[in-house]
């Protein structure tokens, strides 16, 4: 192992960096669509609005994402003759439609955690089924689903590693590549990337905190400062009906 | 480009199974390390002093926070390159699925314990019940309920996620895919297929069995 080697090597990650950060963002943001398209679905109280929906959450769901992300990269070129220019956006379909899948629950169960009293009151108000959504039920839904919807933006970074897999040359793929030619170390570049996971993490995490406290107080609920405590312990808001503890939590100073 | 044909179906469906076998045999390796280290580390978390508490807990984190696929082939290459190349994929791969999922579920046991009345361990106090007592005799039983269904979900999760340790050349559903699509450069639309559903078929009713178990644990009130 050379460390000059090393370090004259790191400016070759701008490129594979770029491509995992668009894969985490381009799937995060047409996962929130699915999202709510799916969420907004299956919250319908008509049977053939609900049914459909359904079944594509729960097929989605109930298999496993590596095998999506193969069947997406290969199987479907051969089965549709679909074949994408860009070979991320397979990863990002792939990803997109899985975890979109699992945050439709979330959007769901923070449209179901909306006290009845709103929704009769805008009946009572003559609104609209559309205006009901839009200017009732959304704006009280929205900061809960925000932690939830956190912990899926941080499994779907680290999903994307998987893409790897799929001849994608993400972050992952460079550091395997690069970590096998003469004078580099493979666990040094494997360490980096891991750090570089991290620190996306982080970011993705605390950005997600500052959009919750801004949709809070845009609710007025409660001032940021004595509310933090509060922001800390929303469990998810399907009262724990899915694994979606937050997925990074701070030290634990608050402990006995 | 070729559809679906039945017969390459039937012929890819045994390697695919095999595959999935392999599979079961590491969810159910890792599946105990998830649950044991998983406990012992919010055992540790709750009552270690700050000093082995604190590196623990931000260890944890960062398993948490980054992709399991680099992990495996960091722990991979370490383990080739410095312990003992003669170690099966099977088996680091397993451990390290279980340590990643450690990480989720010391979080569920650590949400169970936390959500345990103060009364308990007054109690325990008050009766000079020595530590272990207060643990396996108090603690444990009455976090177990309410964590159960939460690790349950993460282990189902866990499930879903062994496809990864092909990476490391576990002959899970993938690699058997790609063994047969390799031979005959076709079958990827049947063997992706079949791989998906067969997760579909084992995982569903597991999981509506553990959604119930949850509606009930909730009803209990307990």
């Amino acid at each position: 192992m050379d460390w000059q080697t090393i370090i004259d090597s790191l400016p070759s990650y701008a490129e594979p960096f770029w491509v995992t950060v668009q894969v985490t963002v381009g799937a995060s943001a047409l996962a929130l669509v699915v999202a709510f398209g799916l969420g907004l679905m299956t919250s319908s109280k008509h049977l053939i609005v609900r049914t459909p929906a359904r079944t594509v959450v729960e097929f989605i769901r109930g298999s496993s994402v590596v095998v999506q992300l193969f069947w997406f990269a290969y199987a479907m070129p051969q089965l549709l003759g679909i074949q994408f220019d860009y070979a991320i956006l397979t990863g990002i379909i792939a990803l997109a439609l899985n975890y979109g899948a699992y945050s439709s629950e979330v959007v769901r169960g923070a449209i179901a955690a909306v006290p009845k009293g709103q929704l009769e009151a805008a009946t009572a108000l003559n609104f609209t089924s559309a205006q009901k959504m839009r200017l009732v039920i959304l704006p009280q839904a929205w900061p809960e689903m925000i932690p939830s919807l956190c912990s899926f933006a941080i499994m779907l970074l680290k999903a994307s590693a998987l893409v790897s897999l799929v001849q994608i040359i993400d972050l992952t793929a460079w550091a395997e590549t690069l970590g096998r030619r003469p004078g580099q170390d493979l666990l040094v570049h494997l360490g980096l990337i891991l750090v570089i996971y991290f620190i996306l993490a982080w970011l993705i995490w605390t950005g997600m905190r500052a959009l919750e406290r801004r949709a809070k107080r845009g609710l007025g609920q409660g001032h940021p400062t004595t509310r933090t405590k509060d922001t800390e312990t929303v469990g998810g808001v399907l009262g724990g009906l899915e694994p979606d503890d937050h997925v990074v939590t701070e030290g634990g100073g608050d402990r006995a | 480009m070729s559809g679906w044909s039945n017969e390459r179906a039937a012929e890819i469906f045994p390697m695919v199974l095999d595959g999935f076998w392999v599979v079961l045999q590491v969810t159910l390796v890792a599946s105990v390390i998830a649950v044991v280290l998983g406990l012992l580390v919010a055992i540790v978390e709750q009552s270690a002093p700050p000093a082995v508490r604190r590196p623990v807990s931000w260890f944890m984190q960062f398993i948490r926070n980054t992709p399991l696929l680099v992990q495996v082939l960091f722990v991979w290459y370490a383990v080739s390159l410095y312990i003992n190349p003669e170690w099966s994929a099977f088996a680091v791969g397993s451990a390290v699925l279980g340590l990643h999922y450690a990480s989720y579920t010391s979080e569920s046991f650590r949400a169970g314990i936390e959500a345990i009345p103060k009364g308990q361990w007054e109690a325990a106090t008050a009766l000079s019940l020595p530590a272990h007592r207060t643990w396996f005799a108090v603690i444990l039983p009455q976090m177990m309920r309410r964590s159960t269904a939460a690790v349950a979900n993460w282990l189902i999760a866990m499930f879903k996620e062994v496809p990864t340790l092909f990476a490391i050349g576990v002959i899970e559903m993938i690699a058997q895919v790609q063994t047969y699509t390799g031979l005959n450069y076709t079958g990827d639309v049947e063997g992706y297929t079949i791989a998906g559903l067969l997760f579909l078929a084992a995982s569903y009713p597991v999981a509506v069995a553990m959604r119930r178990l949850e509606i009930r644990l909730a009803k209990s009130n307990y």
